[in-house]
């Protein structure tokens, strides 16, 4: 960023602006949040939606890296979220009282970061090499893999240490007073309480600094240009699976730290097919592609627009899951179908003529 | 790139630093906050156009003459039957109490919200409801969420009384009771039953791993089965993604000669059981817990199959005594079935409720944290004759006092034993 702006130093460049545009969007709308919190003027159902908020624009800005940026349809991203929310859990459970609870969350959050990235790692390591529609299968496959080795396992701690099992309870051979961590398909209950909203925030903010960094940066110019033309991206001897495995690791470590914090906010962690299924895979992928392929703000807008609605359409019931399924139907057309973008820039150009052109460069 | 990301990894570092210091100031404001408001334009802030759910805070004084009672569960999704059971049996038990005179003297005002069985929106109902101004929450009805939610209504403080919330953890907490057996508990009781009445010396058990309910039981079968004079042969497990062929795991009962087939399960997947073993002309005692209550109605479901299973359920729709016969008819009349233990549950937990309140002489202009001290030492002096038992009463650790029931399928009706 830094770079880029030194050349030209009177003035911040389109790209610094645009992201400083996306980072103040961000704090305006905490600070705002932590006004209204303040002077009480929040619900409880938003207050406690805030964490949640923050988790789900982690993991569609992180999912947008993959898609967007890299250009590969990944649907195994709650997979990611999944390893990152039991490594931190697990993490937190063990060593709840040993030390400062500040300290104990940043290193479960560090710690969900790693795993989830060694997963992407290893994961990326055999899958990138295939392209487009079988890498959505493969990763589809890993995320339920996944789920389904966390709904057997079984680990136990006691005085002679840890003891491990993927059979049940019993093959852990615990004293008596051992104490199971996870608990197969009970998960992990008991996680400490410590994710805020502050602290989801300020996870948003890292995130959007490393991912708005890296698509500015060599290697994010790199990662594009394989996106753009692969046989050209090799024949200027750029490193196809480093770059590939950059960004499909870092994407998935970030889904990591949302899976940490998500882990930290409810005091049950259990792999449902609804929280770590392909169901939360396409969710996420539903906000990258509502708040546009490769666009990180909105990926933001979307993600806090589709996770708000359903509980604020809790009035009309049952009827809700319906009501939702509609309104994406039609913000979907409204936001991408050729004939309404067309629309809305004759509407651009009727009432702000100025703009138009800036506009349609910046997007 | 190693520069790159080593800067990026220091900045991370330091910026969550501060983090730790910031986030146990936001907590305090969140409990300033947590006195009621007016739902005002919060959600502008939020970048949405959508608007707030109005909650108007003059509930406060215009509800002097009602209770604010809340339940929370599945109506849609996967458990959608367990959560539409609870919210019309205990509807039903809302409006009869409101037809006899209320609580004291009082109307109860009840209100359900969806939960789709997922802990976090279990939460997000929670405190909807809480913006509601619920004073007593009748919930959840699935163990996973409940354990989530108990934790948010220890916290406010919220006398919480889940019908069917049957892990351990689920009321781990002081302000939190129970109308269902425990998990372990039924576990137990089954293990006793069947050592002590000499059912079977060999015994197989098909449980759903992914399921807590299940797992719960078959851990503290196993656990009992060890001072139990008859043996686990076999045990093996089915998880929600494959519970439509159960051809290896009856076959593997079989072949370990097991006279008895433990089934802690749900009933959906139970009916599945007994055909495929009557297909492979294997026929063992099949024994179950509250569970397999319903399996009769099955659709499509051959109920001569059933002839002979055996089961430990705290609840018989076709039971003779007056106030199951009342509750059956009743039910069947206004939702157009039969109701099954959650039903039963949630029946019971409204009665417990309104004998609490009751008992604890509460009036609606009370807070929710003092109806909470109130109702915690009036939970453990009632007796309540319910569906589910006669005379249950409750400790302080929440768990109800009431003996497990077990009954037999015989030409297709229940027989106590």
């Amino acid at each position: 960023m830094n770079k880029t702006s030194g050349i030209y130093p009177h003035k911040l460049n389109k790209i610094t602006k645009n992201n400083f545009i996306t980072y103040l969007m961000v704090l305006v709308l905490y600070i705002a949040v932590q006004l209204l919190l303040v002077t009480g003027n929040v619900s409880s159902l938003m207050e406690g939606l805030l964490v949640p908020l923050c988790i789900y624009v982690m993991l569609a800005i992180s999912l947008n890296l993959t898609v967007g940026i890299l250009g590969e349809l990944s649907l195994g991203h709650a997979g990611f979220m999944c390893v990152g929310a039991f490594a931190g859990a697990f993490f937190s459970k063990c060593m709840n009282g040993a030390m400062p609870d500040g300290v104990r969350f940043i290193t479960a959050l560090l710690i969900g970061a790693v795993s989830a990235g060694i997963f992407g790692i290893l994961i990326g390591i055999p899958v990138l090499r295939l392209k487009g529609d079988y890498l959505a299968i493969v990763t589809l496959a890993f995320g339920e893999i996944i789920k389904n080795l966390v709904n057997v396992m079984y680990i136990g701690r006691d005085k002679n240490g840890f003891h491990f099992s993927m059979k049940d309870f019993f093959s852990l051979n615990m004293d008596a007073e051992g104490e199971v961590i996870v608990n197969g398909a009970q998960g992990i209950t008991g996680t400490p309480h410590d994710a805020s909203f502050t602290m989801g925030v300020i996870l948003i903010f890292l995130s959007l600094i490393i991912i708005l960094n890296l698509i500015h940066s060599r290697d994010g110019r790199a990662i594009m240009s394989i996106r753009d033309n692969r046989i050209a991206a090799e024949s200027i001897g750029i490193n196809i699976t480093k770059y590939k495995l950059m960004a499909f690791s870092l994407s998935a470590a970030i889904a990591g730290v949302a899976g940490v914090l998500y882990a930290h906010n409810l005091s049950t962690l259990t792999a449902l097919p609804k929280n770590f299924g392909y169901n939360m895979s396409i969710m996420i992928l539903v906000f990258v592609v509502l708040g546009g392929i490769g666009n990180i703000r909105g990926s933001i807008i979307s993600a806090i627009v589709l996770t708000l609605l359903p509980e604020l359409l809790r009035g009309l019931s049952d009827y809700r899951m319906l009501i939702y399924a509609i309104v994406l139907i039609v913000m979907m057309l409204f936001n991408w179908s050729p004939k309404a973008i067309e629309w809305k820039e004759r509407m651009k150009e009727k009432y702000f003529p100025k703009k138009l052109s800036k506009g349609k460069e910046v997007k | 790139m190693k520069r790159f990301m080593s800067i990026a990894m220091a900045s991370a570092m330091a910026m969550t630093l501060f983090a730790g210091c910031g986030s146990t100031a936001s907590e305090g404001t969140d409990a300033a906050a947590g006195t009621d408001t007016t739902a005002t334009a919060d959600t502008a802030a939020e970048g949405t156009d959508a608007t707030a759910e109005g909650t108007a805070a003059a509930g406060e004084s215009a509800a002097g003459g009602v209770f604010k009672i809340g339940g929370i569960g599945p109506t849609t999704g996967g458990a959608a039957v367990y959560g539409m059971a609870v919210q019309n049996a205990a509807q039903l038990a809302v409006d009869e109490i409101n037809a006899a005179g209320g609580i004291g003297g009082y109307q109860i005002e009840f209100k359900f919200e969806d939960d789709e069985n997922d802990p976090e929106k279990s939460v997000n109902a929670y405190n909807t409801l809480k913006d509601w101004d619920m004073q007593i929450l009748m919930g959840t009805v699935t163990s996973g969420c409940c354990v989530a939610v108990v934790e948010k209504t220890s916290a406010d403080n919220m006398f919480q009384l889940t019908p069917s919330g049957s892990s351990i953890e689920a009321i781990k907490y002081d302000n939190a009771f129970r109308v269902c057996f425990s998990d372990p508990n039924q576990g137990m009781a089954s293990a006793k039953y069947i050592g002590d009445n000499a059912v079977a010396t060999k015994v197989a058990v098909i449980y759903d791993s992914s399921d807590i309910y299940s797992s719960g039981i078959y851990q503290k079968f196993v656990t009992e089965s060890a001072s139990q004079p008859f043996e686990i042969v076999s045990a093996e497990a089915f998880t929600a993604d494959s519970k439509t062929d159960f051809s290896v795991q009856l076959q593997k009962a079989k072949d370990s000669g097991a006279d008895l087939v433990f089934l802690p399960i749900y009933y959906t997947e139970a009916s599945l059981i007994l055909s495929q073993a009557a297909t492979m002309n294997y026929s063992p005692i099949f024994f179950g817990c509250d569970g397999l209550d319903g399996i009769l109605d099955v659709e499509n479901f051959d109920t001569s199959l059933a002839e002979g299973v055996m089961l430990l359920t705290p609840f018989a729709a076709d039971a003779q005594d007056e106030l199951t016969q009342n509750f059956v008819t009743t039910f069947k009349e206004k939702f157009g079935d039969t109701p099954n233990q959650f039903a039963a549950d949630a029946y019971d937990a409204i009665y417990a409720i309104k004998a609490a309140a009751e008992k604890a002489g509460l009036t609606p202009d009370m807070d929710a944290s003092a109806i909470c001290d109130a109702m915690k030492t009036a939970m453990t002096q009632i007796t309540l004759d319910g569906l589910t038992g006669v005379g249950m009463t409750w400790d302080a650790s929440g768990e109800p006092n009431k003996a497990p029931k077990a009954v037999k399928i015989e030409n297709g009706v229940y027989v106590a034993m």
